[in-house]
């Protein structure tokens, strides 16, 4: 007996022409308005994340169609994707990464420039995926630290998608004193970057 | 006349009388192997003849037979006629401690990565080859991953269940 489909048919209506981003919450007056500083840099950062794209192989195709008109990631504020880790804040690994690779992403992770995230794309990138070899990396969370894993072989735009909202999620509530705690330098340190 | 399999063992049959052995015809293509000692003999005949003219090099790989002692790495390589359309392979077996084959770099400048490939897999040492070193795996791998007594999967997992997969 086949599982049944469910089908997302709830069409969601327009709200209005034009999305604009929410205010943060802060105390207005006259001329003047009052919030702190991190919801302030919280929601300018998440609504202009750089991505660098790291596709490897089939997920790259998917990243491709998220990059089309058809699910367009420009409207989440990755209109420029920059292939220069210098540029970047999101580096987005799509794909198998051999373990031949591995030094290599761990060296565009390290040119990138705090602050900085990672999302691993498509199961390879998380896990390893299907290919539990000897020369395949077994999810790059041994070379980087990750925060956002999207599975799915591969996995759809939609799904990349969810992936960078969860990444605003994450950006826009960010404290501003994260990248210098104790807590994320012992992460770093877990992985030899200093 | 069109070059048959037959004309080719036949000349072979004449140049090397019974060095070449193994004649076998898996799909029509023509099989036949020869000792490693020769193998730059045989292929710069196959090359240089002008009836035979084998001059393309299609592929250069090894196989890893575990049962048959003493001539456990077969060398094979897969050789183009590309004026009459013929295909052929040629065999070369080798033992498993002392896998020197001779290289076909001088003759064909495709079998460079090949060999490499080749070594990097199954460890067959390419004498006079310039550059035999690791090209697809990690430089650091101490071991030769085709050969059969490695397994496929990445030992380091402890999170897989293998019954899932078969093979608890």
């Amino acid at each position: 007996m086949p599982r049944p489909v469910s089908y997302n048919v709830n069409v969601k209506p327009l709200e209005r022409d034009i999305s604009l981003a929410d205010m943060p919450g802060g105390h207005m007056g006259e001329g003047f308005f009052a919030t702190s500083l991190d919801k302030v840099v919280g929601l300018a950062r998440k609504n202009s994340i750089w991505p660098l794209p790291f596709a490897t192989s089939c997920c790259g195709i998917e990243f491709m169609a998220t990059m089309g008109s058809h699910y367009d990631l420009a409207r989440f504020g990755s209109e420029r994707v920059g292939f220069s880790p210098r540029q970047c804040d999101l580096l987005m690994v799509m794909g198998t990464i051999a373990k031949k690779m591995g030094p290599v992403v761990k060296q565009v992770y390290l040119q990138m420039a705090e602050p900085r995230w990672v999302m691993a794309v498509g199961a390879c990138a998380c896990s390893g995926g299907i290919f539990d070899t000897y020369s395949v990396l077994q999810g790059i969370d041994q070379v980087v630290p990750v925060d956002v894993y999207v599975p799915g072989c591969p996995p759809r735009p939609e799904a990349i998608i969810d992936g960078v909202m969860r990444i605003q999620d994450l950006v826009g509530k960010e404290s501003l004193r994260r990248r210098n705690g104790e807590r994320y330098k012992a992460l770093l340190e877990s992985y030899g970057i200093q | 006349m069109a070059l048959t399999n037959d004309r080719i063992k036949e000349r072979l049959i004449t140049k090397f009388g019974d060095q070449v052995s193994g004649f076998a015809e898996p799909y029509g293509m023509l099989t036949f192997e020869a000792p490693k000692e020769i193998n730059l003999k045989v292929l710069n005949f196959l090359y240089d003849d002008e009836e035979l003219k084998f001059r393309f090099l299609t592929d250069l790989q090894a196989v890893h037979y575990p049962d048959q002692k003493g001539t456990e790495l077969a060398v094979v390589y897969h050789l183009h006629n590309l004026a009459d359309n013929v295909r052929i392979r040629f065999k070369v077996f080798t033992d498993m401690n002392k896998p020197d084959v001779y290289t076909a770099t001088g003759l064909f400048s495709g079998a460079n990565w090949m060999e490499r490939e080749t070594y990097d897999f199954f460890g067959v040492n390419f004498v006079g080859h310039p550059n035999l070193k690791r090209i697809l795996n990690v430089e650091e791998m101490d071991y030769f991953p085709m050969r059969k007594e490695y397994p496929l999967e990445d030992q380091t997992r402890v999170d897989k269940d293998d019954e899932m997969f078969g093979r608890g």
